[in-house]
């Protein structure tokens, strides 16, 4: 056995336990068991790490359960572990089918972790709109912002848990709407927003253009009533430094 | 052909976030500290921003447990533009990682797997290096894992092994004393062996930590201060290398500060005594 063929019975050992795998390996079932279980215990860990609330919400054991199925199902494959908890939304949503506050619960943590992380950036000064020539500007807001859809109250929830409150129960939203999460300096921020300013966002996100959103938002609410909510989010999205650039095209 | 690291002889601690702003906001008595790479190979945020702050402070080394020196299929390339990346922002005092392997096709099983000591092992750990030194532009230190399996077919010993890692290379050695001690009683050789078998003078730091009994093994668990018998073998490893750098881990049941640094008092002191 030459070392590829070493490394892929090791990696079958790990994954899926087999006694073919550990025949090949030289069936040191105390030595192997180790690292099986150093292999396993840093999995669980990381997505409990990870999901801290959503641990809280489902309870130790369901949360341990579904670990153990996306543990089962999808190896890690990055070099980095935090790029595990990633992937664990879909198997939440083939473990809890009829539970979109778990997987919206899951979405805001997972966005939560990306922000800590993510690329750093300066707020834009007010100084830079003075000559700008906003037919032709283009936003650039900050590489930690992440958008999602809302269809539960999980950012009650998330906001109950992370206050080590009493959570409500989940419900359905009367009207869905959108999560933003994003981080200023040095702390990551979630804020629930309606249905309209979810789609401006991801309208600035897609191509910047300030006369874009304002053409967005004509087309909903009308000239004068566009023109101002364009204005009204604008000064809102700076004050929460979600804008950290703007150019003339 | 990158050049060797300088000899430094200092004291130091694993900088964990428990410990962050005793780092910040005091005058810590360590000479350096050692992060673990991967944890700041990120695009930004707050600890990058920490570990710029510290560098300012203190003399950094750079310690990794992903590179997977020993994975049959070569170095993952993104993984080694990361850590490029940090190594020319922080300036490292050391850079390291861990004989042993993590990826392989497309997998990453997160922990120091053993690699069997073969020639064709050392064929390809040693091209590995070989890519690792030259992208990074420095030599790299390779730590001795603890390990709870050895392979049939290996045709020499760890320490041959290392030795040959060695002279191929150009590579440096960082020892963990507890390693030694934790495979020595594992795989029944004579840790003093291991000791005299290694390049004493490539050894570039040491690291000492706390190991758990596990089922009829060692487990190196990092979770528990150093225990006697790798204080014994601290002392007996000093005698062969010298002044070299020393630092203790703690990954696990992390105490306060004030519990590592009289740990540390103790490492001083048998270094004192040569």
């Amino acid at each position: 056995m030459n070392l590829a063929q070493l490394q892929q019975a090791f990696r079958r050992w790990l994954v899926n336990a087999s006694d073919e795998s550990a025949q090949l390996l030289g069936s040191n079932h105390v030595g192997l068991a180790v690292y099986q279980n150093n292999y396993r215990a840093q999995l669980v860990g990381c997505l409990e790490q990870a999901f801290p609330n959503l641990r809280r919400w489902l309870g130790e054991q369901a949360f341990l359960a579904a670990s153990i199925t996306h543990i089962d199902n999808h190896p890690p494959h990055a070099w980095t572990l935090d790029a595990y908890p990633e992937g664990f939304h879909a198997t939440l949503k083939d473990v809890f089918p009829q539970n979109p506050d778990v997987h919206e619960l899951a979405w805001i943590e997972s966005a939560l972790n990306e922000a800590f992380v993510a690329a750093d950036a300066q707020p834009l000064a007010l100084e830079a709109l003075a000559e700008l020539d906003w037919d032709t500007a283009v936003l650039q807001l900050t590489p930690s912002l992440r958008c999602h859809d809302l269809t539960t109250n999980a950012e009650a929830i998330w906001s109950a848990l992370w206050q080590e409150t009493c959570a409500p129960e989940a419900v359905m939203l009367e009207q869905a709407g959108g999560l933003l999460v994003w981080r200023r300096q040095f702390t990551s921020r979630l804020r629930q927003v309606d249905a309209l300013e979810l789609q401006a966002v991801q309208q600035v996100q897609a191509d910047g253009s300030f006369a874009g959103l304002c053409e967005f938002l004509v087309q909903r609410l009308g000239e004068d009533a566009g023109v101002m909510q364009a204005g009204e989010y604008l000064a809102a999205w700076l004050g929460s430094e979600l804008i950290v650039g703007v150019r003339d095209v | 052909m990158s050049t060797s690291n300088p000899h430094f002889s200092g004291y130091g601690l694993g900088l964990r976030k428990e410990h962050y702003c005793d780092f910040l906001e005091t005058s810590v008595p360590v000479d350096f500290v050692e992060v673990i790479s991967e944890n700041f190979m990120v695009a930004g945020g707050q600890p990058r921003h920490i570990l710029r702050q510290v560098r300012e402070r203190y003399p950094v080394a750079l310690h990794g447990v992903s590179m997977s020196i020993g994975t049959a299929e070569g170095l993952d390339t993104d993984y080694l533009r990361r850590l490029k990346s940090l190594v020319d922002e922080i300036e490292p005092l050391f850079v390291s990682d861990h004989l042993s392997w993590s990826r392989s096709g497309g997998f990453n099983a997160h922990d120091l797997l053993p690699v069997p000591y073969t020639d064709e092992a050392l064929d390809r750990v040693c091209a590995n290096i070989h890519q690792a030194q030259d992208v990074l532009g420095r030599t790299m230190l390779f730590e001795n894992p603890s390990s709870y399996l050895a392979f049939e077919g290996a045709c020499m010993t760890e320490w041959e092994f290392i030795t040959a890692m060695a002279r191929r290379t150009g590579c440096e050695l960082l020892l963990d004393v507890n390693n030694v001690f934790v495979s020595a009683s594992n795989h029944g050789f004579d840790a003093l062996a291991f000791l005299d078998g290694i390049p004493a003078e490539r050894v570039r730091q040491v690291h000492l930590a706390g190991h758990s009994q596990g089922r009829d093994i060692l487990i190196d668990s990092h979770d528990s201060p150093v225990c006697t018998g790798v204080w014994e073998l601290y002392a007996r490893a000093m005698q062969r290398l010298g002044p070299v750098a020393t630092m203790i881990e703690r990954d696990d049941e992390i105490p306060p500060l004030a519990e590592l640094l009289q740990e540390l008092s103790m490492a001083r002191t048998l270094g004192a005594a040569l």
